[in-house]
C-alpha cells in the first residue's frame, strides 16, 4: 500500500487537478483505504487547491464514499424492497451473528465493516450483497457463512476481489 | 442594449429586457413575489421554491427567480395553484424548522416567520420533523452562533462564504433529508477557516446564523455602579444604525446615536474615529519607514507592499490562507483595539480612574471584532483591552429596549479626550477610506503640501469595484524625505475577501508592485459589515457610502494629523508615532493558522 500523500499525488497526476477531477480521486483513495479520513480529505484539498469543505461536501454526498473508518472488507447488504421481501433480514441476522457486529460497525480485528445499501440492480437475483466490489446474489444464510468464511481465511491482501 | 420582449404578469402587459427573470419583471409592475433563498448579492440558486409562479400553458410551476422571461409569456403569481403550492412549501419548510419563535434571537427579523405570518400558516398539515433530527447548536465561536434547527437550507450562507468571501467555511453536506449546512467534518465554526466576518449572519433569512450577543452583559455593566462603562462607536455604525430605527438607508445619525448612548447610561461616549486618526499616524509612519527601509537601505527583511490591518476578518483570512505573508501586514492594531488599550491606560490616568473598574464596550458594524477583542494578545493594558463588542444591530436592540424614541433625540457630541475625530477617521467605514486617509496624511508629511486632489477627495480609491488601483507621484518632497523624490506610490484597495484573494495571489506570483494595499473583509468595507442592519444590498451599501463621504465633507478637520486630540495624545502620552509606548500599546503581532 502506498502512503496516502503519494497515492493522492499519483491520482492527481493521473486524473488532473481541476475541480471536476475530485470525484475520481476520492474514488481512488477509497479503493485503497476503504474510507476517506480527515487527513486524506485535507491532503486532497491541498493537492487540488480546493476548499476542504468542498471535499467534505462531496464525500458525504455519495453513498459509496465512506468518511468513517472502515474494515478491510466492506459488506453492503441491499435494503431495497425486493431483497427485503426475499429474506434480506435473515441474511443480515446471519452476518451479524457470525461477525458479532451490527449495521454500521466494524469488527475489532478490522477485517469487516457491515453497511446497508440501496438497490444494487440485482432484484432478479435477490437477496444481494456487495463485498468490496464483488456482488453476491441469491443469498441464503448458509451461503453467506460460506462466503464470509472464505474472506476470513484469506491471509494475503486482495483475494477474490476483482476490480 | 438588449432586445426588449413583452410578457404579461397577472394580465398586465410589461416590456422587459431579454434575460430578465420573472421575479425582476414582476417587481417592475409592482408585483411582489416572496423569496427566501434569493439575495441580490448572490447567484441564483432556486433552492427554496417559495417564489414559484404559474406560466399559462405549462404544467409545472416555475421558480420566478431562476426563470428568464420569454416573449409572450403569460405569468400568474397569485393563481389558485400558485397560492396552494406556496403555502405547502412554507408549511414543509416549517415542518423541519424549530418554530420556537418567541425564544429566538431573530424573532421579528426572520424572513420565514414573516412569510408564515403573511400566509397565515395556522394548522400544520405536515408532521413536525424537528424532534426526529439531531440538530445541534454551535456556540463555541465568540462571534457567531450556528443553530441547525433553524436552518432552511436555502444556502445563502454557503453562497455568501464562497462567492463574496472565497472562504468556504460552510458547505452543503450529505443529501436528501439528511442534507445540512456544515463546516469541514462538522467542526465548530471556531475551529475552521471561518474569519468571523459575519456576512453569513447578515445574509441568513432565519435565526440559523446569528451573532453571539452580549446585550445582557453590557446592561449588567451599566447597572453596576462600581463600574465606569466607556463606549466607542465605529465610523460605519453612524450611517447604518438609523436603518434599524426607522430611518432610510444612508441616513447619518451620529448626534442621535451619541445622545442615545448617553441615555442608555454609558459613563463616557467616545469615538473609534479618534483611534482611526491615530491609526493613520502610526500606519502612515510605518509605511514611510518601510519605504525608506526597502528603497534606500535595501533591507530584505522589510516587506512591501504593506497591507492594512484594520479589518479583523481580513486578518484572520490572511492568517489562514497566506500564513507566509504575515510580514506584509502593518503591525498596527485595529482602531478598536488601539482604543481599548488606551482606555485602560491613557484615559484611566487622565480621568484618575482605576482601570480595573473600567468596562470598555465597543459598537461595531462587525462580528469579527468580537473575535478580535477575544484574542489572547489583546491585553496590553494589563487588562482585557475591550470587554464587550456589540454590533450595530445589538445597539439598536438596546435602544429599543430602553424605550428611547430615537427619531426625537437631539444631537449630542462625543465626550472629550478620545472623542474628537476628523473626516479622515470617518471614511474608515467605507472601502478605500483607510487608503484615502493615509494618503492625505502621508503625502503631506512627505511633501508639506496637500494631496493634489480636488477638495482632498481622492476619488480613484473610492467606488465599488472589487479591486481598485491608484498611484501618486511624489515630487519635490521635503528634505528629510528626499529619497522619495520621483517615486510613484502605487496603491491598491480590495474589499470582500474574494477580491483580497485576487490581490494576494498577484503578490504571491510576484506580478504586482504595489507599495500599500488596503484590505477590507466585507463588501463595501465596514459599512457593509456583518454586524450592520439586515438587509444589506448593493444599493443600501452605496447609500451608506454616500453618507460616509458626506459626513467627511461636513467635518471641519479632514486630515488625521490635524486632529487636536491626536496631537495632544502624542504630546502628553505617546510622544511619537512608532515610539516605545505606541509600540507596546498600539501594535501587535499575528498568528499563522491552518488553511485546511
Amino acid at each position: 500500500m502506498k502512503p496516502i500523500t503519494d497515492l493522492i499525488k499519483d491520482l492527481a497526476d493521473q486524473h488532473g487537478r481541476d475541480r471536476h477531477n475530485l470525484l475520481p480521486i476520492l474514488q481512488g483513495v477509497v479503493e485503497q483505504e476503504k474510507y476517506l479520513s480527515e487527513y486524506s480529505m485535507i491532503e486532497i484539498a491541498r493537492e487540488l487547491d480546493l476548499p476542504a469543505t468542498e471535499v467534505y461536501g462531496t464525500a458525504t454526498f455519495y453513498s459509496f464514499l465512506e468518511y468513517t473508518k472502515m474494515g478491510k472488507n466492506v459488506i453492503r447488504i441491499c435494503k431495497t424492497i425486493t431483497c427485503s421481501m426475499k429474506g434480506e433480514k435473515q441474511i443480515l441476522l446471519a452476518i451479524e451473528d457470525m461477525l458479532k457486529i451490527k449495521v454500521g460497525e466494524t469488527t475489532p480485528d478490522g477485517k469487516f465493516s457491515l453497511l446497508q445499501t440501496n438497490c444494487l440492480g440485482f432484484c432478479h437475483k435477490a437477496p444481494a450483497m456487495l463485498i468490496n466490489n464483488e456482488v453476491y446474489t441469491e443469498l441464503t444464510p448458509e451461503k453467506v457463512r460460506e462466503i464470509l468464511t472464505e474472506y476470513l481465511n484469506q491471509t494475503t491482501e486482495g483475494g477474490p476481489n476483482v476490480n | 442594449m438588449r432586445k426588449k420582449i413583452k410578457i404579461s404578469i397577472n394580465g398586465e402587459s410589461v416590456e422587459v429586457e431579454k434575460g430578465t427573470s420573472i421575479l425582476d419583471a414582476a417587481k417592475q409592475t409592482g408585483v411582489i413575489i416572496p423569496t427566501l433563498c434569493y439575495h441580490k448579492d448572490l447567484c441564483i440558486a432556486g433552492n427554496c421554491r417559495v417564489c414559484v409562479v404559474e406560466i399559462v400553458g405549462q404544467k409545472r410551476l416555475a421558480p420566478a427567480c431562476a426563470t428568464p422571461c420569454e416573449d409572450g409569456m403569460d405569468v400568474l403569481t397569485n393563481s389558485f395553484k400558485v397560492r396552494n403550492s406556496r403555502k405547502h412549501i412554507i408549511e414543509l419548510l416549517l415542518s423541519e424548522h424549530n418554530t420556537e419563535c418567541t425564544s429566538c434571537y431573530k424573532n421579528g427579523g426572520c424572513e420565514l416567520q414573516l412569510l408564515a405570518s403573511e400566509y397565515k400558516i395556522m394548522n400544520q398539515d405536515f408532521i413536525n420533523l424537528v424532534p426526529f433530527h439531531n440538530y445541534t447548536i454551535d456556540m463555541f465561536s465568540p462571534s457567531i452562533i450556528k443553530d441547525d434547527s433553524k436552518c432552511i437550507r436555502c444556502q445563502r450562507c454557503v453562497r455568501t462564504c464562497a462567492e463574496l468571501q472565497g472562504v468556504n467555511a460552510l458547505t452543503m453536506s450529505y443529501k436528501g433529508d439528511h442534507a445540512k449546512v456544515t463546516t469541514f467534518f462538522e467542526k465548530a465554526m471556531n475551529d475552521v477557516v471561518c474569519t468571523n466576518c459575519g456576512q453569513c449572519v447578515n445574509h441568513c433569512p432565519t435565526g440559523a446564523l446569528v451573532e453571539k450577543n452580549y446585550i445582557e452583559e453590557v446592561w449588567n455593566a451599566i447597572a453596576d455602579k462600581t463600574k465606569h462603562v466607556v463606549v466607542q462607536t465605529a465610523p460605519a455604525v453612524r450611517v447604518g444604525l438609523g436603518e434599524e430605527l426607522g430611518f432610510d438607508p444612508g441616513s447619518r445619525v451620529t448626534g442621535k446615536m451619541v445622545a442615545a448612548l448617553k441615555r442608555l447610561g454609558f459613563d463616557a461616549v467616545m469615538d473609534t474615529d479618534f483611534t482611526a486618526d491615530l491609526t493613520i499616524m502610526e500606519e502612515g509612519t510605518e509605511l514611510l519607514t518601510r519605504l525608506k527601509g526597502a528603497l534606500v537601505d535595501k533591507n530584505p527583511t522589510i516587506k512591501l507592499p504593506m497591507a492594512t490591518s484594520c479589518s479583523p476578518g481580513w486578518i484572520k483570512y490572511i492568517e489562514h490562507m497566506y500564513p507566509n505573508y504575515l510580514d506584509h501586514l502593518s503591525t498596527c492594531k485595529s482602531p478598536q483595539q488601539m482604543f481599548g488599550a488606551l482606555v485602560k491606560t491613557y484615559y484611566a490616568k487622565a480621568r484618575n480612574l482605576d482601570p480595573d473598574k473600567i468596562v470598555s464596550v465597543s459598537i461595531m458594524p462587525c462580528t469579527a471584532k468580537k473575535f478580535e477583542a477575544n484574542r489572547p494578545e489583546m491585553h496590553d493594558s494589563n487588562y482585557r483591552d475591550i470587554d464587550y463588542v456589540l454590533t450595530t444591530r445589538e445597539l439598536a436592540i438596546m435602544i429599543k429596549q430602553a424605550g428611547i424614541d430615537f427619531m426625537k433625540l437631539k444631537d449630542m457630541h462625543f465626550d472629550r479626550l478620545m472623542g474628537e475625530s476628523t473626516g479622515a477617521g470617518v471614511i474608515f467605514g467605507a472601502t478605500g477610506g483607510v487608503m484615502e486617509a493615509a494618503l492625505r496624511t502621508a503625502y503631506e508629511i512627505v511633501t508639506g503640501r496637500e494631496v493634489p486632489f480636488d477638495n482632498l477627495n481622492i476619488t480613484p480609491v473610492r467606488g465599488i469595484e472589487g479591486v481598485r488601483e491608484a498611484s501618486i507621484k511624489i515630487e519635490n518632497p521635503l528634505k528629510a524625505w528626499s529619497f522619495l523624490d520621483g517615486v510613484e506610490l502605487k496603491c491598491a484597495v480590495a474589499h470582500g475577501l474574494v477580491n483580497a484573494k485576487k490581490v494576494m495571489d498577484s503578490i504571491v506570483s510576484g506580478k504586482s508592485h504595489y507599495h500599500f494595499i488596503e484590505f477590507m473583509a466585507c463588501p463595501g468595507g465596514c459599512l457593509g459589515g456583518g454586524g450592520q442592519p439586515i438587509p444589506t444590498s448593493p444599493e443600501i451599501r452605496a447609500k451608506r457610502a454616500e453618507a460616509i463621504y458626506a459626513e467627511d465633507e461636513g467635518m471641519p478637520v479632514r486630515k488625521s494629523h490635524l486632529n487636536p486630540e491626536v496631537i495632544k495624545i502624542y504630546k502628553d502620552f505617546l510622544i511619537t508615532p512608532l515610539g516605545e509606548k505606541s509600540h507596546h500599546l498600539l501594535h501587535t503581532k499575528y498568528t499563522p493558522r491552518n488553511r485546511f
